[in-house]
């Protein structure tokens, strides 16, 4: 392993612009002429807009134009879509209803934009929209996901009888019927996933610019995929020809998923700029981001598992409410179907599962993937089951597991997922040396004795990602292949630009694909530049998201790397004057081999550009090359996570008193970068157990609408974490890549719950499990009315 | 339109401005330093936090008429040059404190006012205290703590070394 090549914990190339406040963020982007927008969104949760009068707003100083739903079709702008076909259980599809860029006829939640004005000033178009009227019908708001589909709630969408948008399931419920019919034991659980907000620190942002000259647009934007935008606003929404559109996604602080989607917002600026004819600017407040950035997780599940007499899984059975908000988001049908039911059988040998899951519409922010997109969500309700499981049984967590763990590969699961490779035992041995889990009995007494609550929480997590293999997806109804492009151009001076359709919103790809290329060509790290984010100089790309940069667009750029190396070597035969076969590639060198005549990596690219040595018939001249990398399966990381807390059972405040965390991503290209993305996520992970949350009430109006409200995991909520690694090469891809950008979110939830309901002898909690919410968990044990008590 | 004068990053400014505008807007959008941030609308996240006459705040709760005749610094400022980095800087580079870098100026600028205020040898509760009114949502603070720990010793070894020069 060179200092700087795969495998080093190489400091990030990008820094030093993020330290020294040189970043070039969307809203740090000022256009000569710009304007400013402000939406006008609805109040209420769910209302017929009888009428919008836009005059008094239109008047004022410095306002430019005043927009509404009705001058956008009348434009013939398309709606947003969701992009993945989900088919019910009796084969129908799923009930899409219209999504306009901007409300008309009616609003459908708190925060549904209803009309626009774009001004001279961000004050003045702030001003402006306070003046415009609209004129509400206030109608009944459906907002509990389990209510939604009753007959008294309204129905909020035309196409959606009983505001149900599919119902889906998943393996052979025959077969898990007659495995529980054997059953020694059932666990059953019902569980909550809280809905949560992704808020990344750097609101959304959107410039469009219309250029009359060439009739062409310039979006700038906070997206995670510029290329799917630029084809989801030309294609489907029809806003500009897709060869006049370029879609520039800057430095992006923070994504988590929330930036993966095509909003209203980037379409209306876009669209608003050719209407005034100058650039449209807009930057997301915070409490305006709680309304308009697409929510995650918000299930309700019941779920069961059966065990036999020893503790063996027969079989599990969930039935899951997934809400998905006002409106289908872009992947948001994806999200509770194939993301979800799919990890149903964790890292265990489980011969049957049968997963039904009903997504409804409700009058709320649209939901979608959010870190970890379904993963979380099916890892929390397995871990939990087997843990409530081994509680009832009186056998120990860790041995349960053990008993049911999969040990040979490849496995196929009931619900499609085909695991690869991986070691469970290794990762949960590792993960119970680092905690010192022999240790917990005494750790508990000595807490004990302080008058505090001890409890100790595994969770052995299993995901799926490196999203993901185009045919597969495809036929589980996708509307896109998910495979990634790179083009690796040789410079005639040796260095290279990496031109790679993912995009780094903080994962460090500028370093991390540098020391692929920099390690696989022998040059100096310095000399490679990775190019992203721009689709003027990027071949389209699937951007980022689904821990797939490592796994799907580093194989890419490994594809172009093998295509430039036997370019290089013909060009290098022709300049040592030697049969292409006796050149070696080796340490930047080419060499004939068995004599010592070389040529240097920077001779042979000059070579190739000027073309003396060879005929450009024999030979085109240039290096560089291009490919495209379809992944063969899913990749699946695979891991175990440890939490220890200490309660004050007067107050209900749990500290975690040590977390450990040992996973498997197979081949890691830089060690301190694959741990800041574990660390990010337990932070998240216990973000949704502890302290986060979204929530309405009644009448739709989002209790928790800005960050002094909902609350925002924070240095001293945490502490540092102990992470450790064990390595299974992933068999898929040419570097051995599982991914690592998820894992922590998706293990660390039901880690925490699972520690805490041990600490305080009660299943009896809900996430998120505030002070509040375990003081009064344990005062429901202590005057035995707590449903279950154990040990 | 009300006037303002004052310095930022050691430059004499002076503009007529909407009374209501916000410090970090006058920074941003007036003075074009676009390094600090705004990531919320309710003072808790810390993005925003300049120096003010030598101490931080939080540049969305001011206004810029409130900053009159203040010395400003902003996180442009912090390093001695175009090439070099500030100690504390350097080690956020160093012990990977950051990875998007949106909330990394107002970490910096709180950090190097934490070491002002508490000296050049932190532990950890204190800089996971010290932290509360600054939100990541990337790094679960683990290698932001590290990073704070590690700039604050070299500030001070920044400073020793200059006294012994002296």
């Amino acid at each position: 392993m060179s200092a700087t090549g795969i495998g080093a914990s190489v400091r990030r190339k990008e820094d030093f612009r993020f330290v020294t406040g040189h970043g070039q963020y969307t809203a740090d982007i000022n256009r000569a002429g710009q304007t400013f927008i402000s939406f006008v969104r609805s109040p209420h949760a769910h209302a017929r807009i009888k009428a919008i009068d836009t005059k008094t707003a239109a008047a004022l100083p410095g306002v430019l134009a005043v927009l509404t739903g009705n001058d956008l079709a009348a434009d013939k702008i398309g709606n947003l879509i969701c992009g993945w076909m989900i088919h019910s259980k009796d084969g129908s599809p799923m009930k899409m209803a219209p999504h306009p860029a901007i409300a008309t006829g009616k609003a459908c939640y708190v925060g549904d934009p209803v009309a626009v004005v774009i001004a001279e000033s961000l004050s003045q178009a702030r001003d402006g929209a306070e003046k415009v009227q609209v004129d509400y019908e206030v109608l009944a708001a459906v907002v509990d996901p389990a209510l939604a589909q009753s007959k008294d709630a309204a129905q909020i969408h035309e196409a959606a009888t009983h505001n149900a948008i599919y119902h889906w399931h998943l393996g052979d419920a025959k077969a898990l019927e007659a495995a529980f019919r054997s059953a020694n034991h059932i666990t059953k659980l019902d569980i909550v996933n809280n809905r949560l907000v992704p808020n990344a620190i750097e609101p959304r942002a959107a410039i469009g610019d219309y250029d009359a000259g060439s009739q062409s647009y310039t979006l700038w934007n906070t997206t995670q995929n510029p290329h799917v935008a630029r084809l989801v606003i030309s294609a489907f929404v029809g806003v500009a020809p897709e060869h006049k559109l370029r879609v520039i996604a800057p430095d992006v602080g923070g994504g988590f998923g929330s930036k993966i989607f095509i909003y209203s917002e980037e379409v209306v600026c876009l669209w608003a700029s050719r209407k005034v004819g100058r650039p449209v600017k807009w930057v997301s407040d915070r409490s305006e981001a709680f309304l308009a950035d697409a929510h995650g997780r918000d299930h309700v599940t019941h779920a069961e598992m059966a065990f036999d007499s020893d503790g063996k899984i027969l079989g599990l059975r969930a039935k899951t409410v997934a809400n998905l908000g006002a409106y289908m988001s872009t992947f948001s049908s994806s999200v509770p179907t194939y993301l979800y039911a799919t990890l149903l059988s964790g890292q265990y040998a489980i011969p049957q599962i049968y997963c039904e899951v009903d997504a409804v519409y409700t009058n709320t922010v649209p939901v979608d993937a959010y870190r970890g997109a379904g993963r979380p969500e099916a890892t929390f309700v397995v871990e939990r089951l087997v843990e409530v499981g081994a509680r009832e049984l009186g056998i120990d967590p860790t041995e349960l597991r053990k008993r049911n763990f999969v040990r040979t590969f490849p496995h196929q699961t009931p619900v499609i997922m085909n695991y690869d490779t991986g070691d469970y035992p290794a990762s949960l041995k590792k993960a119970l040396e680092l905690a010192d889990y022999k240790g917990f009995g005494k750790r508990k007494r000595d807490s004990a004795r302080e008058g505090k609550l001890r409890g100790i929480g595994v969770s052995a997590y299993i995901e799926a990602c490196g999203i993901a293999p185009s045919q597969a997806v495809g036929s589980l109804g996708a509307g896109v292949g998910l495979w990634e492009s790179a083009e690796v151009r040789v410079n005639p001076t040796g260095s290279v630009e990496v031109l790679t359709g993912s995009h780094s919103h903080g994962q460090g790809h500028e370093t991390t694909f540098a020391q692929l290329v920099a390690e696989r060509l022998g040059i100096p790290i310095d000399n490679v530049a990775i190019v992203h984010g721009d689709t003027d100089k990027v071949q389209f790309g699937m951007g980022t998201y689904g821990s797939r940069s490592g796994a799907v667009g580093m194989s890419a750029i490994v594809k172009a790397l093998d295509k430039v190396e036997a370019k290089a070597k013909k060009v290098a035969s022709h300049l040592l004057e030697a049969a292409e076969t006796d050149i070696v590639f080796k340490d930047g060198k080419f060499t004939v081999a068995g004599t010592d005549k070389s040529a240097a990596w920077a001779d042979v690219s000059l070579h190739a550009y000027i073309a003396h040595k060879f005929s450009g018939q024999q030979l085109e001249p240039g290096l560089k090359e291009g490919a495209f990398y379809d992944p063969v399966n899913f990749t699946f990381p695979a891991g175990c996570h440890i939490c220890e807390v200490e309660i004050d059972a007067e107050t209900g405040h749990t500290e975690i008193v040590n977390w450990t965390a040992v996973d498997d991503f197979g081949v890691l290209v830089n060690p301190m970068i694959v741990e800041g993305q574990v660390h990010g996520g337990i932070a998240q992970g216990v973000g949704q157990a502890m302290m986060e949350g979204a929530v309405y009430d009644r009448d739709g109006q989002l209790m928790t609408g800005s960050f002094m409200d909902y609350t925002m995991p924070r240095a001293d909520n945490l502490p540092s974490f102990h992470i450790g690694i064990t390595e299974t090469k992933c068999p898929s891809n040419p570097l051995g890549i599982k991914g690592c950008g998820e894992a922590g979110a998706i293990a660390a939830p039901a880690a925490v719950i699972n520690a805490i309901t041990h600490a305080i002898g009660s299943e009896d909690l809900a996430m998120p499990a505030t002070a509040a919410a375990v003081w009064a968990a344990i005062q429901k044990v202590n005057s035995g009315r707590s449903g279950r008590v154990e040990h | 339109m009300s006037r303002v004068s004052l310095t930022v990053n050691g430059k004499a400014v002076a503009a007529d401005v909407d009374p209501r505008t916000l410090l970090v807007q006058f920074v941003r959008e007036h003075l074009r330093l676009t390094g600090t941030h705004v990531g919320c609308d309710t003072s808790q996240c810390g993005a925003c936090v300049v120096h003010v006459n030598g101490k931080a705040i939080k540049s969305c709760t001011m206004l810029v008429l409130q900053a009159e005749g203040a010395d400003v610094m902003t996180i442009e400022a912090l390093a001695p040059s175009a090439t070099e980095l500030h100690p504390m800087q350097e080690a956020f580079r160093e012990n990977h404190g950051l990875q998007c870098g949106y909330c990394t100026p107002g970490m910096i600028m709180t950090a190097v006012d934490m070491v002002n205020r508490k000296g050049y040898d932190l532990d950890e509760r204190t800089i996971r205290e010290e932290l509360e009114g600054n939100i990541c949502r990337c790094t679960g603070y683990h290698n932001i703590v590290k990073s704070i720990a590690a700039g604050a010793k070299a500030m001070g070894q920044g400073a020793s070394a200059q006294k012994a020069a002296e």
